[in-house]
């Protein structure tokens, strides 16, 4: 891959647009309060786009459109559930969460359950699936680098985690806040102005693309002769007989056959040949218009729908945000308008999967397909407009990896700093950089998988743990914190067992049934049946102060009952009189 | 330094509040102790305005619902319960309607073939439909809530 200069101007713009608001926003971060909840001043407009923002990762900017090339309709349902996931968020946790006064996941749950060893439990928990997401966010950085200059992946993970890390510890929550809200702009923006520009050339060629109009029957088809080299080993399937040309050698891919090619392999398909596609992906254009064919597809799209509905809600670094606002009512009117900016901008990454389909069909052979949204700039607009398309999208894409990442790394980084060590700004700072550590090695070590999919796992980790919590902690007063650890165990302990499973039946023929793969329709209802079955068996244990503790939670904002329970931790963050440095403001 | 003095209101400071009133009984302390003692006169005259505004009434509620006393215990139950119920059925409403997508695609297919202005109408249901709905549905809950704390409020103040 050649350098493309314009991308490369752009990324380091965002990088360093992205490092100057931090630090400007970071010069008043002096306390604890200051660092895990920006002093819960953040107004819902702000927070909202700065949640939008930070929802916007790798797997939505880049994932989506991969998905919808490979997959077609059924990929759809992901931009659904995930935003679906802020209404569910919405009605059973926000303003509760709030009110709760807690300034952390695991804060909240010993607030309400009274109980040092949940709390300690739980950290682990959010520790883990912290670093689960954070991974993907660092792989698709060095993917996204590796597209628009010629470097080895490791350098995009390295070079996101830096930025982040340094941004992060210079003023925790304060410093994000903005940049993620000027993040969420700037990703609409980086993908709203290709799609216009890319739908204007598609209507202008007769609504056809050069590998042939999505309303035909067989796979899409190459339209000069092509060589396609293999980066990662795929299993590739053909719709109808193909002559190949595999490393000089030629032969005839035959429909209903697994072709598995190794890495490092040129395959050469001559002009007009059909698109061979992944395994996992739809063969030809009919299947991929079609949603839910078998019913397979069909529970396994109800478990999907499951694990992102619910699964958003346990997301450490989403729950961090809400723990800003001001108060309930603002918590509850950021979620609104969080529906609204994720609904705008999910419309676009819809389309460009389906453009990419029809102009750069050699990515379902490479099985690369998350570079979808980097290659079908420069592949439709050839010349330097083309170029500088990429260089939006790949501004967009980094905006993503940065923001996503950063919020991560304060949730998690909080909640270890708070939890593990002293809850000191110190404490906070060495915590950010242990954290900042561990997913950028594994990032470097761990191949590289579809983007939405490990992200998949990391909700249906999250539904099936602290969802079930949520939501009966703030609604249901029998709740024990027996309970709350035997639904968190088994939850938990079956989703990893279907990662494991489901490792091993990719290495070993692919033999695991839908359940493995989308595990939430059975372990969140599971999770659900052992939290409440426990708790009523422990009945004895429900906390002396739940009917304060309910009181706290659902009381309307005007009647005062919220405390801060930062605040009476680590005292509140003193008011520095602005003249302190000699600098004056206005 | 006299900075800590008067109020500050958006990096402005504000006069004197005895400015201008012809109560003066103390001269001029400042010069000698700027620090500790004055700050805390003018919140208190801040707090004397404010409360007024709250009846006997309301304060003995909101102690009875502090105290957990039977009444307040089942005023906060009844507001959580309404609450409870709203979400539950927003839930379910959305729920409904995107659940019976899939079902509909897969038991009666030829549904997948019908177009609108040459898009297939599964795209439109799933690419589209959706965000306006979950807004939609937001918006509603938010006014639903906003509506029962409003009550809720209105309740314990008479």
């Amino acid at each position: 891959m050649q350098v493309n200069p314009w991308a490369l101007t752009s990324v380091g713009l965002v990088i360093v647009v992205t490092y100057y608001l931090g630090r400007r926003t970071s010069r008043f971060a002096r306390s604890t309060h200051d660092f895990l909840v920006a002093r819960r001043t953040v107004r819902s407009r702000r927070n909202a786009a700065a949640i939008s923002g930070e929802y916007i990762s790798a797997a939505s900017f880049l994932g989506v459109a991969g998905l919808v090339l490979k997959e077609g309709a059924d990929a759809l349902w992901f931009p659904i559930g995930f935003t679906a996931g802020y209404l569910a968020l919405m009605l059973f946790v926000a303003a509760p969460l709030r009110r709760s006064g807690a300034y952390t996941l695991p804060d909240f749950l010993e607030a309400r359950l009274g109980s040092a060893s949940l709390r300690t439990f739980s950290t682990w928990f959010v520790v883990f699936i912290g670093i689960l997401y954070m991974l993907p966010q660092l792989q698709g950085a060095g993917l996204a680098l590796k597209t628009i200059m010629p470097a080895p992946a490791w350098v995009g993970s390295v070079l996101v985690t830096v930025v982040v890390a340094i941004n992060v510890m210079g003023g925790g929550m304060r410093a994000i806040t903005l940049v993620q809200a000027f993040q969420y702009w700037l990703k609409l923006f980086a993908l709203a102005v290709p799609t216009f520009v890319l739908c204007v050339v598609f209507f202008g060629s007769g609504g056809s693309g050069s590998a042939g109009s999505l309303g035909q029957q067989p796979p899409p088809r190459f339209t000069d002769d092509t060589t396609v080299s293999i980066e990662t080993d795929v299993v590739l399937h053909v719709d109808r007989p193909t002559l190949v040309r595999v490393d000089d050698e030629e032969t005839v891919w035959l429909p209903g056959t697994d072709y598995p090619v190794g890495t490092g392999t040129e395959l050469f398909f001559a002009e007009d040949a059909r698109v061979p596609v992944v395994a996992d992906g739809a063969l030809t254009n009919e299947s991929w218009l079609r949603p839910t064919k078998d019913s397979t597809d069909l529970l396994s799209t109800y478990s999907l729908m499951f694990a992102l509905f619910l699964g958003t809600m346990g997301l450490p670094h989403v729950l961090v945000r809400f723990y800003t606002n001001p108060d309930g009512k603002a918590a509850r009117r950021t979620t609104v308008q969080v529906l609204l900016l994720l609904g705008l901008f999910y419309l676009f990454p819809v389309m460009i999967g389906a453009l990419s389909r029809m102009y750069v069909p050699e990515l379902l052979v490479t099985g690369n397909t998350d570079a979808a949204v980097l290659q079908v700039p420069s592949a439709m607009v050839p010349g330097v407009f083309g170029q500088i398309l990429v260089a939006i999208t790949a501004a967009g894409a980094f905006a993503a990896f940065l923001a996503t990442a950063s919020g991560l790394l304060v949730s998690v980084s909080g909640v270890i700093a708070t939890d593990l060590l002293g809850g000191k700004v110190r404490d906070f700072r060495v915590a950010t950089i242990v954290v900042a550590a561990i997913p950028a090695g594994l990032a470097v070590l761990l191949p590289i998988d579809d983007l939405s999919l490990t992200v998949g796992m990391s909700f249906a980790l999250a539904a099936s743990t602290f969802c079930p919590l949520l939501v009966l902690g703030i609604w249901w007063r029998k709740l024990t914190w027996l309970g709350a650890m035997a639904g968190m165990s088994v939850g938990g302990g079956l989703v990893l067992t279907a990662v494991v499973l489901g490792a091993i039946s990719a290495r070993t023929g692919g033999w695991a049934p839908w359940f493995i793969e989308q595990p939430a329709l059975i372990t969140v209802p599971a999770a659900f049946l052992f939290t409440i079955v426990v708790s009523l068996g422990t009945a004895r244990r429900v906390p002396d102060d739940v009917n304060a503790v309910m009181l706290r939670l659902h009381a309307p904002d005007p009647l005062g009952f919220m405390r801060d329970r930062a605040v009476a931790r680590f005292g509140k963050a003193e008011e520095r009189v602005r003249t302190g440095k000699g600098r004056h403001r206005k | 330094m006299t900075d800590d003095f008067y109020r500050n209101v958006g990096g402005i400071r504000e006069p004197d509040p005895t400015l201008g009133k012809s109560v003066q009984p103390e001269p001029a302390p400042e010069p000698v102790l700027p620090e500790p003692e004055p700050p805390p006169r003018v919140r208190r005259q801040r707090v004397v305005l404010a409360e007024p505004s709250r009846s006997a009434g309301s304060l003995r509620a909101r102690v009875e619902l502090e105290q957990q006393t039977s009444w307040g215990e089942l005023l906060i139950k009844d507001l959580i319960k309404v609450q409870l119920r709203s979400g539950v059925a927003l839930a379910l409403l959305v729920l409904a309607v995107l659940g019976a997508l899939p079902a509909v695609f897969f038991f009666w297919p030829s549904f997948t073939d019908l177009r609108f202005v040459g898009i297939p109408l599964p795209w439109l249901l799933l690419g589209v439909a959706p965000f306006p709905l979950l807004f939609g549905v937001g918006l509603w809950y938010n006014r639903l809530a906003e509506r029962h704390e409003r009550d809720f409020v209105d309740m314990i103040e008479n």
